[in-house]
């Protein structure tokens, strides 16, 4: 029977320890976005939320390889980058409710996500706008004469900014040690990527600036893994960036929780195609036919994960709010 | 480098010379800074278009890339908005960059970068992200250079929470000022101007900051308060001069600092005259001249006894001819019709 994914060739030297634990990754993802998006209904977290639900494997794929001092940058729909670099939950789940003890103090919302201790240095919702500061992050490295690396997650329409040219240029010119992880979902909020680019092939688009470019099924972890992980070893020892262009679909409308066809700019049809698709279940089915993982594991993982993701919304509703009179803090250091 | 350590001096030098104290060139006084920051402290680093060529960004950082490093002091592809980024990424991963801009009109071609970013990251996090880096750009002025190359936008960037923002008009302060900025710990923008690269003045040798949001009065005096800015500061001295033949004395203060502001110097010094002309070199609406006008007849309106004056540049781009140039530059007649007419002449 074919399969809409085929993990075999590249899960083929993947130990299973690590294939269960990019599972469990990507599991604690979709059970933490399915859960914001319930209670989004809710009105209680006053921020714009941009679910990745769909584009676990990315996350899980490429972070599977960072060390705790790697750096990450991220966007607007960072939550999977954020929880698979090991950004606290708790905290995550408390700036959404706006809360003092949110990751950003309640100052960032949604979009602007940090955990500086997992070396998360911050986020940006402005479209390609961490870019180039995650190629800066790099160049410090390389000043530092560390061999971190950093990673910095971007969309197909960030590509379409000028910046996004400028810091490959500039990170080719420097053989820095940064890959840029394009999650192209092919939407930016309702436009397709044919209103958007001349053609298709993203991982094609900076040819000109030698940088190695990688097309990448992004609802495949094990393939995500074994790319990024030879972009990142590559990185790490002096051999420059890479470019990842991984193809996949968020399951949810630009923002909220619902999927976008009521909205009109995507059909019920291409939503139900990508669901067979879906990078979790794929993968689920796939370790249990190769018993690397069993009904038992996943109600375990699960049950883990949904007390976790309950913990920190308790944590969160029952955190104090900021005080008005403190609107002026953290402006400066 | 323990920037804590580093000795600041309330300066009560002038433009007068003579104090004791060497004299160098303001360019001078720049790369002095420059050499100490980069000599002391690992973690800065100063980039730009052309710092490592012959012309040194204005003599100012030539051959340093030599006696530093090429990975320490280097040229950049002009790419100003990834560059600007780069900066702030540097800077959150430990390092103090100085990008070095030839203008502060290509500022503007990084516009999302400081405003969007580097002003704000600090905030976003609520604290936990300060992003310690300095932009430095020196505005130009005359031979035709024109409406592009001329442009003097501290009146935006000082509209900007997050952005410090210091325009040096003395030698002295030059170098001070710089040092303060790099060991600030956040985004400053250092606004310069090319007529005062003529200038020499009395420069301390060594290591010092002027204190960022303190102000200086250039020169005493009991009948105007005139807030200059930047190459203002020098015309506004001629204009005291002149002036001073006429029995009236003003008092030039130059803040230094425009963000934040030395509010209190302004306020005091208009407590004691009354009359207030404040002289920028930008375009006059929503400049900065207009925002210290503002604040005083806000917090000090019944110290004023006159209503305030601005001057500032003409609100046109700036023309390349220069019969064209002497109508849209404010000078020291600015100043001296000003506060002519604020005595009753």
């Amino acid at each position: 029977m074919t399969r809409p994914i085929s993990f075999d060739k590249c899960a083929a030297g993947i130990p299973p320890s690590t294939l269960r634990s990019l599972y469990q990754t990507m599991l604690r993802i979709r059970r933490v976005e399915v859960r914001i998006g319930e209670r989004y209904k809710e009105d209680e977290m006053h921020t714009p939320i941009h679910l990745c639900i769909g584009q676990e494997a990315i996350s899980a794929g490429v972070c599977a390889h960072l060390r705790r001092d790697d750096y990450l940058f991220s966007n607007h729909r960072g939550h999977g980058h954020y929880l698979a670099k090991g950004g606290g939950l708790k905290e995550m789940i408390a700036e959404l409710y706006n809360r003092e003890t949110g990751c950003s103090r309640g100052r960032g919302g949604s979009m602007h996500l940090i955990d500086t201790s997992v070396s998360i240095p911050g986020t940006s919702s402005i479209v390609a706008g961490s870019v180039p500061i995650g190629t800066g992050a790099a160049l410090a490295a390389v000043m530092q004469k560390t061999d971190k690396v950093s990673v910095v997650f971007l969309g197909d329409a960030a590509t379409e900014e000028g910046v996004v040219q400028e810091s490959i240029a500039f990170a080719m010119l420097k053989k820095l040690p940064v890959i840029y992880v394009c999650e192209n979902n092919s939407y930016a909020v309702c436009s397709p990527l044919s209103n958007r680019q001349a053609t298709n092939d993203i991982y094609r688009r900076f040819e000109g600036l030698s940088v190695s470019g990688h097309l990448v099924d992004g609802n495949n972890v094990t393939e995500v893994y074994c790319v990024a992980k030879e972009a990142i070893e590559k990185a790490r020892s002096g051999g420059g960036p890479s470019f990842m262009e991984c193809r996949t679909y968020r399951m949810t409308d630009h923002h909220g929780g619902t999927s976008g066809v009521e909205v009109g700019y995507r059909t019920q049809a291409e939503v139900d195609e990508w669901a067979g698709k879906c990078p979790v279940s794929n993968f689920e089915r796939f370790l249990v036919e190769r018993s690397i993982l069993s009904a038992g594991d996943i109600a375990e993982y699960k049950s883990v994960i949904d007390r976790e993701v309950a913990e920190a919304f308790e944590f969160a509703r029952s955190s104090p709010l900021p005080d008005a009179n403190d609107v002026g803090k953290y402006l400066y250091a | 480098m323990d920037w804590s350590k580093t000795l600041l001096h309330e300066h009560e030098l002038s433009h007068e010379q003579g104090s004791g104290t060497r004299v160098i060139s303001h360019g001078a006084a720049v790369r002095e800074a420059l050499e100490l920051a980069l000599s002391r402290d690992n973690r800065v680093f100063v980039m730009g278009q052309g710092v490592d060529d012959p012309l040194g960004m204005f003599g100012i950082t030539a051959d340093l890339h030599k006696k530093y490093g090429s990975d320490r002091v280097f040229d950049t592809p002009l790419s100003e908005a990834a560059l600007t980024g780069v900066s702030i990424g540097a800077a959150l991963a430990g390092m103090r960059p100085v990008y070095m801009h030839n203008r502060p009109d290509f500022l503007y071609c990084a516009m999302d970068q400081i405003v969007n970013h580097a002003s704000k990251w600090c905030y976003m996090f609520g604290g936990h992200a300060p992003v310690p880096m300095v932009m430095w750009a020196a505005i130009g002025r005359g031979w035709g250079g024109a409406a592009q190359h001329t442009q003097a936008p501290h009146g935006m960037f000082m509209h900007v929470p997050g952005l410090r923002l210091v325009m040096p008009s003395s030698p002295s302060d030059a170098k001070g000022l710089l040092i303060a900025s790099i060991s600030d710990g956040n985004p400053v923008l250092i606004i310069e101007h090319r007529w005062l690269f003529k200038q020499t003045g009395p420069v301390p040798e060594g290591l010092y900051a002027v204190p960022l949001g303190k102000g200086i009065i250039r020169r005493s005096g009991k009948d105007v308060t005139v807030v200059a800015i930047s190459q203002m500061v020098p015309e506004a001295l001629r204009a005291a001069e002149q002036l001073q033949t006429s029995g009236i004395e003003i008092e030039v203060i130059d803040p230094r600092t425009l963000r934040p502001l030395d509010e209190d110097l302004i306020l005091e010094s208009v407590g004691r005259t009354g009359r207030l002309v404040v002289a920028d070199v930008g375009w006059k609406t929503a400049g900065a001249g207009a925002e210290i006008a503002a604040m005083v007849a806000e917090k000090g309106f019944e110290l004023l006894k006159a209503p305030v004056g601005r001057i500032g540049s003409a609100d046109v781009p700036t023309p390349a001819g220069y019969t064209l140039e002497a109508g849209f530059y404010p000078s020291k007649d600015d100043v001296v019709r000003h506060c002519q007419k604020l005595m009753g002449g």
